[in-house]
């Protein structure tokens, strides 16, 4: 395969990641004591340097190396959400790993690559780039989950996130090799062109995309391959809780996404139904089982089952040509919602939140409105636009995604969808109830960086949806190439 | 920047300066209590010179401020707002309701007094935007962000069981207005555009898609109304919230589900309305009755008063399901009758709890005597509240009457004079129950020692309730002002039935 340098210019920015991150452990083996300060500005520094690359790449659509790669619009947005995503993770747990007694540079490290694997997911257009991608954002994440070592909860984390992170990189391995024995190909083009030409086996085609969806399935949590997801969230440290539940997210719908609308249009008579059960299934099951929780951790991770389960919402109309402009651009927006919503959230967690794991009760929140209540309407805003009531980015996002399923012509599904909005409303409500109506002395860790990213993003939710205008201009340019 | 002080901008987020205010009053409640007022009372005074410039003659939309908020993406969503005769009383309504709240919640609301200020006037900056609001997108971001001060107002400052309250409160209204969200995006992609005369004059809904989109807005409109039989929340809210949470809520933020058929279902979807009249004027008629009934078995007061709201409420869905100008117009004012009246009940429910604290009916008897001033205003609103002529209520309640009769007669939307029959007898009700509340209450020798020595009515309490009283005999002895704002846009409301073919007079 010959290499030419436009191809490593597209590449760029995954290059100054990768390398950054590398240099990153570097100095960590040689500097124990950099862990404390130098390490978290070095990351949060080269992750600004690789979203000044990434910038001027939005209005690109180009493929590299013979179509494996992709830099489009669709795939930039992703890549500066996750460097977003990356640079909040930072703020949030630069005081919380020095509470908590965990600050080693590697986790920043760890970190980056993590970033880089998922933003390698979002811009894969072959599968075999999507199982690289997936490993290189998942081991990171098993090591991270497990970061609070020797605590056993966090100990369990790891380990079960990565035996069933195995599992899901089985199952999309073994899609692959059934879409790759039905076509031929493992180049998203190439799986087209070939079922376009005709194929003979087409239940194999069949076949492999059910169980790619499963794999990605399980990185998304949608229900029934999510439960991982609350014992993993609980146990996690915080922060790399906050970062799994956008950046695993954000790759997988990335993965999703792509391979669904650029190779299996065809196939969408027999997988739609197969979607749209799980659709359904995640958005009841998150749901109804976030009511019954009283860890707020255990409630914020079923409530990301539920968001995964709305954004599948608008997967479910890939198939529909009139709508799939919606889809990908809904999807986007959602997804920049739900991260603004859900870094703060967390961060006010980790505020309340104690060492071994106390302090992450409903009723440690009693008296918050009260004593401390900029945390407590920062919060409030936060379950708001989770809800999506007004005037909230969350609200928008909703907005967006209920027309793209509309415009599918799939009526019934956007009511379940709002019926599930509903149900939800009655979970996030009750954390505000215990915060402004319940009395209490809640105990709160003073911590700069965490009380300006509740600020930060709470403001963000309110003010980018008054002036969202920009926002919806830019997940409906980040455009996907369809070759 | 004339954008910004755009008349109809101003009157809307006014409050908000107030609230920026408040925000940097930590721990000083009186002085926060005055900004309140103030800001309130500057917000009345914005919504009286809107008023100067309002056209009573033009029956379509005035002061309109109309400019592109999100036009991307396949979006047509616009900043647009407007006032015209139908919604114009309901704005004065609410910036007038909201400084006398504010007054009475001076001695009643201790803790915590700057937030529960910050949360009002919050509220009323969602209550006047849904009043204004022109686009649908906007109006429903007005509608929904009513919900959450008003979830605070209950869930903090109310009585003992409210969380539960507010909690149902938002559920309950949530599970209509999402239905509307539904059907309010299907407008956007089907008609491409949310902004509401454009959609009126556009129309060609087909029939049986305009019958599911009006019972998508219903289920909001019939919830926060309430009609029966989804008013369950209501007596909950009403009991649990403190007097100025339920002055506002059964003064203006029930009117938001009445003004809501008015404006959006009676006006998009002509042909669905047309057929599903009989049907709302049904549940309407039953409104009337079972809120008087149940009203008279309460032993709370102000249990008695939500009950009663039911019943009022009833006539406004009729009048207006009667569609002709009758109806409309007296279901307009009835509006803004119970608004007055049913506040002042609130007021003086509140005005006896913040001496006794305690509401049950057997707890009292022979007031008159210790309190004349209080007994007098109360006979007053209490008349008004049953429709004696003279006052405001009887002028509204007849007016729709009226309407449901003509409606009644052949050819009219409703085919059969029994719903103004069986309204007519909710009129004979009501004078049961308030009587009965009344005479509960004021006649009679005092029973209970703790009654003996009660204060009158204090120079803040007249402050608030005189307001409301003149109003009271201003509307019950010369209503023509109140009509003529409202009758233009009431006839060119109706001719929308008229050119959908659909004549009805």
């Amino acid at each position: 395969m010959p290499f030419n340098s436009a191809d490593l210019q597209i590449l760029l920015p995954q290059i100054i990641l990768v390398t950054w991150a590398s240099a990153l452990l570097l100095i960590v083996v040689f500097n124990r004591e950099a862990a404390k300060g130098l390490i978290p500005l070095l990351s949060a520094i080269g992750l600004g340097i690789t979203g000044i690359f990434l910038v001027p790449q939005f209005r690109l659509e180009q493929a590299a190396f013979s179509g494996m790669y992709v830099a489009d619009g669709f795939s930039t947005f992703l890549s500066l959400l996750l460097v977003l995503g990356g640079l909040l993770t930072i703020a949030v747990s630069y005081g919380y790993l020095q509470r908590m007694n965990l600050m080693r540079g590697e986790f920043y490290a760890l970190m980056l690559f993590s970033i880089s694997g998922m933003m390698l997911m979002a811009s894969a257009a072959d599968l075999i780039v999507v199982f690289l991608a997936l490993e290189l954002l998942s081991i990171p994440l098993y090591v991270l989950a497990a970061f609070a070592r020797p605590e056993p909860r966090s100990e369990e984390a790891g380990l079960k996130y990565f035996l069933l992170g195995a599992f899901a990189s089985g199952f999309l391995l073994y899609g692959i090799a059934l879409v790759y024995g039905a076509t031929g190909a493992t180049a998203l083009t190439g799986i087209v062109s070939a079922v376009q030409i005709g194929i003979d086996q087409p239940l194999y085609l069949v076949l492999g995309a059910g169980l790619i969806l499963t794999g990605l399935g399980f990185k998304v949590a949608a229900v029934p391959f999510h439960m991982w997801t609350p014992d993993v969230y609980h146990g996690s440290p915080t922060p790399v809780t906050a970062f799994m539940a956008l950046g695993a997210k954000a790759a997988g719908f990335a993965a999703l996404l792509r391979i669904f609308i650029v190779a299996f249009p065809e196939v969408s008579g027999q997988i739609t139904p197969v979607l749209l059960t799980v659709t359904i299934a995640t958005l009841l099951a998150g749901n109804l089982l976030a009511i019954a929780q009283n860890n707020v951790k255990r409630m914020l991770a079923y409530s990301s089952i539920s968001h995964a389960g709305f954004i599948l919402m608008a997967v479910v109309v890939y198939g529909n040509d009139a709508a799939r402009f919606d889809v990908v651009a809904s999807a986007l927006f959602y997804l920049l919602a739900f991260a603004l919503a859900s870094f703060g959230s967390w961060a006010v967690v980790m505020v309340i939140e104690k060492r071994e794991g106390r302090g992450l009760e409903f009723s440690d929140y009693a008296g918050l409105g009260g004593k401390q209540p900029s945390l407590a309407i920062a919060m409030t805003i936060f379950m708001l636009s989770f809800t999506g009531v007004p005037p909230t980015l969350g609200f928008a996002g909703k907005f967006f995604l209920f027309r793209a399923v509309l415009e599918g012509g799939y009526v019934g599904l956007a009511i379940i969808g709002v019926l599930a909005s509903l149900i939800s409303a009655y979970y996030y409500l009750r954390l505000v109830v215990v915060m402004f109506m319940q009395e209490g002395e809640p105990e709160i860790h003073k911590d700069r960086w965490l009380n300006l990213t509740a600020g930060a993003t709470a403001l963000a939710t309110v003010l980018l949806f008054v002036f969202s205008e920009p926002l919806f201009g830019w997940a409906s340019q980040a455009l996907l190439k369809v070759f | 920047m004339d954008f910004i002080f755009a008349p109809l901008n101003l009157v809307t987020f006014f409050p908000l300066i107030g609230v920026l205010i408040l925000l940097f009053l930590k721990e000083r409640e009186e002085l926060s209590r005055w900004v309140a007022l103030v800001t309130s009372l500057i917000t009345f005074g914005i919504s009286l010179w809107v008023l100067g410039q309002f056209n009573s003659s033009d029956p379509g939309l005035q002061l309109p401020i109309d400019v592109d908020w999100i036009q991307v993406a396949g979006w047509n969503i616009r900043y647009a707002m407007g006032v015209d005769g139908l919604s114009i009383l309901l704005v004065l309504l609410t910036t007038f309701l909201a400084p006398i709240s504010i007054l009475s919640t001076w001695k009643a609301v201790e803790e915590r007094a700057r937030d529960f200020m910050l949360f009002f006037l919050l509220l009323e900056i969602g209550m006047v935007g849904v009043f204004l609001a022109q686009d649908l997108f906007l109006f429903y971001i007005f509608w929904e962000f009513t919900l959450v001060p008003m979830y605070f107002l209950i869930g903090i400052w109310g009585g003992q069981q409210r969380m539960y309250a507010a909690i149902k409160f938002f559920l309950y209204t949530m599970a209509g207005s999402i239905l509307m969200l539904l059907a309010i995006l299907w407008l956007g992609i089907n008609q491409g555009s949310f902004y509401l005369p454009e959609l009126v004059s556009k129309g060609g809904i087909p029939g049986n898609i305009q019958y599911w989109l009006f019972l998508a807005f219903a289920a909001a409109f019939a919830i926060k109304v309430p009609m029966w039989p989804l008013h369950s929340w209501l007596p909950d809210a009403h009991v649990q919230a403190p007097t100025a949470g339920s002055v506002i809520l059964a003064g203006v933020l029930l009117k938001m589900g009445t003004y809501g058929f008015l404006r959006f279902n009676l006006s998009l979807f002509p042909q669905a309305t047309v057929q599903l009249a009989p049907v709302m004027a049904t549940l309407a008629v039953i409104g009337i009755i079972y809120g008087a009934i149940v009203s008279y078995s309460q032993k709370d007061v102000k249990k008695l008063v939500a009950y009663s709201s039911i019943s009022h409420l009833g006539f406004v869905m009729l009048g207006l399901f009667a569609l002709n100008a009758q109806g409309i117009e007296g279901a307009i004012l009835q509006m803004v009758n119970h608004g007055i009246s049913t506040g002042a009940l609130f007021l003086i429910v509140g005005f006896i709890y913040e001496r006794r604290h305690t509401r049950e009916l057997d707890e009292f008897g022979g007031l008159w005597q210790v309190m004349p001033l209080y007994a007098v205003t109360t006979l007053i609103v209490a008349l008004s509240s049953m429709g004696l002529p003279g006052l405001n209520g009887f002028v509204g309640e007849f007016t729709i009457l009226l309407g449901a009769w003509g409606a009644g007669q052949a050819g009219g939307s409703l085919g059969n004079i029994l719903y103004a029959a069986f309204a007519a007898v909710g009129v004979i009700l009501a004078a049961v129950y308030i009587l009965y509340m009344f005479q509960k209450m004021f006649l009679g020798p005092i029973t209970k020692k703790a009654n003996e020595k009660l204060k009158d009515l204090s120079w803040r309490e007249l402050a608030v309730i005189v307001p409301l009283i003149i109003l009271i005999f201003w509307i019950g002895l010369y209503p023509k002002p109140f009509f003529a704002l409202m009758h233009p846009a009431v006839e060119q409301l109706l001719t929308v039935f008229q050119t959908a073919g659909l004549a009805l007079h």
